[in-house]
């Protein structure tokens, strides 16, 4: 037993991390493009965070539960409903056969994750099961999802344990972490409340050939604000503004390119590429997003407006090793194990989860609803409200 | 700009650049450091590279930055690059691709001969009498850049690409030829068509062709290409080989 799609949506596809090791061959990666709220919308079901999941892009499908199972609603808030009640998001909700988990308004951002519990049955292609729509593989029969589509639960039945502990801390959800005014830049979604266009300002790394570029073209491109075209799918994301000026041409000999590399062909305007980006192309990469701030970008709409700011390696490492950290210690937190990594955490990276009562053998979560737990990530203290769940 | 260097790409990926050209030289030396690496991972020296991307100029190496870091992963590769590797020599194999030219296959063979202001069959004649070398993979799966094409018959681009160009098709861009191995959008001059699938999700061996390989291309009629098809339809059909005599490059 599993889902029933009654309305496939703008652009349902089964996604996963992506496909790994035959980029050589010409294979796309594919796989979720707001990596972050991928990863958490397995962890909140107790998936493994690899797990296969449903990305919903701009309206959402409706979507028939055949069995029992927990669903977790991430990224974007496309107004999630269930048999028309608003479902929370960032939270493992269970659901019962014949509910109808739907989609209303896009409010912020435009990706949203679905998790089951245990997984979707989808045969893996070349180790994933990841769409590829291009190549028409991986996934279910390499497509988007449409109407009348079903896909069996891959562990019928499978309920993760301590389920009214299994909410997000509201600190890493999508519309805080876009909010977040990072040290020393300016204007990072100023509008996080509401659902008017935003300003986004993502890091990036300079190369693989930033020497392709004028000084000039590199303080046009670090100094601007850039707007996100309609010409945005999971391959790339155009973007318009002032042309960034090369030394020669924008064309290069064909070579590789990296999730969230920032093309510049000649027209001079940035396209920054995706998970289902080509494998090697031929236009100049001024630059390059770091992964933690990609899911700014994934969830990026048609006339928000995109800043670059340089950084430097070793602060998108130290962040990117922090927030794989960030998933074990939340794996740990849902699953009531006690926190045994924290001899390990790599220098600069995490303090270990901080229970009130770790010591003891109980869960270190109030029983009560109500109650609070304290949760050091980064090393900043988060309070998780526990609600209850019928 | 001194090569061999190192380029950052992100902070999960690295380019080591070998030159700005394409030639046989530099992809030699390409090969060789991917296969030393391979080594080095294969005997456990080096954890964290999950996937390498040779192209015509630089070799892309993807990694996890908490199991290696930039800095150590930087110096792990300077040391490969100190010392000279002799990349493995090429195979001798050449798979024969047979093609349909012309035709609704082939429906840019007559733009190319009467470009060069030949007839369609000395087209024809001069793409299947030589050996390609396949350069790289990449853009879809299983496309091959393969370089060595008689300068004769070189042809550019269309001037709009087509919107859907079906799978098999084989092309010319400038001075490369290559194979579509899926249907998708492209500005190839397209001169004929395979039956062989280059791309086979389902087969053990997804891809058929591998960069450092060789091809050639043999022209069968309309009635042979169908013949083919049905033995590629039923798994039946495997392209022949055979071995080069002389090697190229190395």
């Amino acid at each position: 037993m599993g889902i029933e799609i009654i309305k496939g949506g703008l652009m349902t596809t089964v996604q996963d991390a992506g496909r790994r090791g035959y980029q050589r061959y010409g294979m796309g990666v594919s796989g979720a493009v707001d990596v972050h709220s991928y990863h958490y919308a397995n962890i909140l079901v107790g998936n493994e965070r690899n797990e296969a999941v449903l990305e919903a892009t701009m309206i959402g499908p409706s979507i028939r539960f055949q069995s029992d199972s927990v669903i977790a609603v991430t990224g974007g808030d496309l107004s999630p409903s269930l048999d028309g009640k608003p479902c929370p998001m960032y939270q493992a909700v269970p659901v019962s056969a014949g509910n109808v988990l739907s989609f209303g308004m896009m409010k912020t951002g435009c990706r949203a994750y679905i998790a089951f519990a245990g997984g979707l049955e989808i045969y893996p292609v070349m180790g994933s099961r990841s769409t590829y729509i291009k190549a028409g593989l991986g996934g279910f029969d390499g497509r988007k999802l449409k109407d009348g589509d079903e896909i069996a639960f891959a562990r019928s039945g499978f309920m993760p344990k301590n389920l009214e502990k299994r909410i997000l801390p509201e600190e890493l959800r999508f519309d805080a972490v876009a909010g977040v005014n990072r040290a020393g830049v300016t204007g990072t979604a100023t509008t996080a409340a509401n659902t008017g266009p935003r300003e986004y300002t993502v890091r990036v790394l300079l190369g693989p050939q930033d020497d392709r570029f004028t000084e000039a073209g590199l303080e046009t491109f670090l100094n601007s604000a850039y707007k996100v075209t309609d010409q945005f799918d999971r391959m790339g994301c155009r973007l318009t503004g002032p042309k960034i000026e090369h030394v020669t041409d924008g064309n290069i000999i064909t070579d590789g390119i990296a999730f969230g590399a920032i093309q510049v062909p000649d027209s001079g305007e940035p396209i920054i590429m995706l998970s289902d980006r080509q494998t090697t192309g031929g236009y100049a990469k001024i630059a390059s997003i770091i992964n933690v701030d990609m899911p700014m970008i994934a969830q990026a709409k048609t006339g928000d407006t995109i800043r670059f700011v340089k950084t430097d390696i070793d602060t998108a490492q130290d962040e990117f090793v922090a927030q794989i950290e960030r998933y074990k210690e939340l794996q740990d937190l849902f699953d009531g194990r006690e926190k045994k990594t924290a001899a390990v955490a790599a220098p600069g990276a995490n303090e270990a989860l901080a229970g009130e009562d770790r010591a003891g053998k109980e869960p270190a979560v109030p029983k009560t609803a109500g109650g609070k737990y304290l949760v050091r990530v980064n090393g900043k203290a988060f309070h998780i409200t526990l609600k209850e769940i019928e | 700009m001194t090569y061999p260097c190192i380029k950052l790409s992100g902070d999960t990926s690295i380019a080591v650049v070998f030159g700005n050209e394409i030639s046989t030289e530099i992809n030699t030396r390409i090969r060789a450091f991917d296969e030393a690496l391979a080594e080095e991972i294969a005997q456990g020296r080096i954890e964290g590279i999950y996937e390498t991307v040779p192209t015509y100029c630089s070799l892309m190496i993807h990694y996890a930055p908490e199991v290696i870091r930039y800095q150590a992963l930087c110096e792990k590769v300077e040391k490969i690059l100190a010392v000279s590797h002799e990349a493995k020599k090429l195979s001798t194999t050449v798979m024969e691709i047979p093609v349909c030219y012309g035709g609704e296959y082939g429906p840019d063979l007559d733009y190319v001969a009467s470009y060069h202001e030949m007839d369609p069959s000395e087209v024809i004649r001069i793409h299947t009498s030589a050996e390609y070398l396949i350069y790289m993979l990449g853009f879809t799966p299983g496309f091959s850049y393969m370089g060595g094409m008689d300068p004769s018959i070189a042809t550019p681009r269309q001037k709009t690409p087509r919107v859907l160009i079906p799978a098999g098709s084989v092309g010319i861009a400038g001075g490369q030829t290559g194979i579509y191995p899926i249907d998708s959008p492209g500005g190839w001059q397209l001169i004929g068509r395979t039956p062989v699938r280059m791309y086979d999700a389902h087969r053990d061996v997804p891809i058929l062709l591998d960069a450092g390989l060789h091809v050639r291309f043999f022209s069968v009629d309309e009635e042979e290409y169908k013949r083919i098809l049905s033995l590629v339809e039923a798994g039946k059909y495997q392209c022949r080989t055979y071995v080069k005599e002389v090697q190229d490059g190395n």
